[in-house]
């Protein structure tokens, strides 16, 4: 059998975040409208395969997918054994502009999932000017912690399995098998404590329930996409973040869970095609 | 229905062999019901029905029986189809030595989901 390519293509950025250098992993697919991706607590930018794996994207859109630092490919900068991760909304902030204006993107359309789609609505509330739409995945404006967070980094339990077990119930369960433990893998392959210190943000300092209601759609269309089987942001926090934003569309996707874009490749497309139709034709 | 749980995890090789390094005792109640559940080396040794006088578990696992059936019916509605999600609409609560059951964590919902009506998922 003969091997065969995606046509995704992966790079090594070098750049100052946080007055320290990084290093930083970028893969990107397809050519037009730059479709910049986020991705879950705890994982890479693996989880956006699917869209760049499909013509009916990236026909019409750049899809890119940057790994945190500390995520995936991604180099958690030097001294970092020293140190404890923790994610801030003002880094998660400074991170996303930088490597959006280092790739030279002009106006991209910006897709989140989980944190990422919590950062999607800071981004909207504070830098809209920055971004043709946004689209919130699993976005919520807080969610409360439900377990012992310090069981994710503790000597005595496996991080890479522990990890993959707290979020197993959040896939959907109509997901395909391989998808679901593709996306379970990823949850497994984090660096120690990684997972964690994304929830610093995602549960503690990103809470922002206060100021949601004051994102102006006008100046930057907000789509939030949310699937039914989600526990951590349910659909009903989803609706209520919608419900107090004027202009804000939603849809809850029946069937599916947490990682809709991983999880659920094709079911997920059925939803984002339109509302990316949508946003070309504004 | 219960007492099938050591059977139906027994029969899963690939269950027991995660629990290779799994020996341990623990509660788990639904509704008034309690049952304790004595696991070594990933194996179910015994499902033993209370009411117990002084029962003697590392962990324990409490929930109602509506929440039970929920979470065993086939295809379990959203909030009921992980252990996870009971904990977080705060109708299953763990207690105890909880580092056992986290180390342990897949094998204790894959083990739990076990007792779902034939032909669900786990």
């Amino acid at each position: 059998m003969s091997a065969t390519f995606e046509p995704i293509t992966g790079r090594y950025m070098h750049l100052d975040l946080f007055g320290r250098p990084h290093r930083i992993y970028v893969e990107e697919a397809g050519e037009g409208t730059p479709l910049l991706c986020l991705h879950t607590a705890g994982s890479d930018g693996r989880q956006y395969r699917g869209l760049m794996n499909d013509a009916r994207v990236t026909s019409k859109h750049r899809v890119i997918a940057f790994d945190m630092p500390w995520h995936g490919k991604s180099s958690p900068p030097a001294g970092w054994h020293d140190e404890e991760y923790q994610l801030t909304s003002v880094q998660y902030t400074t991170m996303v502009l930088e490597i959006s204006a280092a790739l030279g993107l002009d106006r991209p359309i910006l897709i989140g999932c989980s944190i990422g789609g919590r950062i999607a609505l800071h981004l909207a509330l504070e830098h809209p000017e920055s971004f043709r739409a946004i689209i919130g995945l699993q976005a919520g404006a807080h969610v409360d912690p439900y377990y012992d967070l310090n069981f994710l980094h503790r000597s005595d339990v496996h991080g890479g399995e522990v990890c993959g077990a707290i979020v197993s119930g959040l896939v959907g369960p109509d997901a395909p098998d391989k998808e679901r433990w593709e996306t379970l893998w990823h949850y497994m392959q984090g660096g120690p404590g990684v997972f964690k210190g994304d929830l610093y943000f995602y549960k503690l300092d990103g809470d922002i329930r206060g100021r949601v209601a004051q994102i102006d759609t006008r100046r930057c269309p907000l789509f939030l996409l949310s699937g039914e089987y989600d526990y951590s942001c349910t659909p009903e926090e989803t609706l209520a973040v919608a419900n107090s934003i004027p202009g804000c569309e939603v849809i809850i996707m029946m069937g599916l869970g947490h990682f809709p874009m991983s999880e659920d490749p094709q079911a997920f497309l059925a939803h984002l095609l339109p509302v990316l139709e949508k946003i070309g034709a504004k | 229905m219960i007492e099938t749980l050591q059977q139906r995890v027994n029969a899963d090789q690939g269950l027991v062999r995660r629990g290779r390094y799994l020996t341990t005792i623990f509660l788990l109640e639904v509704g008034r019901t309690s049952w304790l559940v004595s696991i070594f080396e990933g194996r179910i040794v015994s499902v033993t029905s209370g009411p117990f006088v002084m029962p003697s578990s590392s962990f324990a696992l409490r929930a109602s029986e509506d929440e039970w059936q929920k979470f065993w019916s086939r295809r379990p509605p959203p909030g009921s189809n992980d252990l996870m999600a009971l904990i977080k609409r705060r109708v299953l609560k763990a207690e105890g030595n909880l580092q056992v059951f986290m180390s342990h964590l897949r094998y204790f919902k894959e083990a739990l989901a076990k007792l779902r009506a034939e032909g669900a998922a786990a």
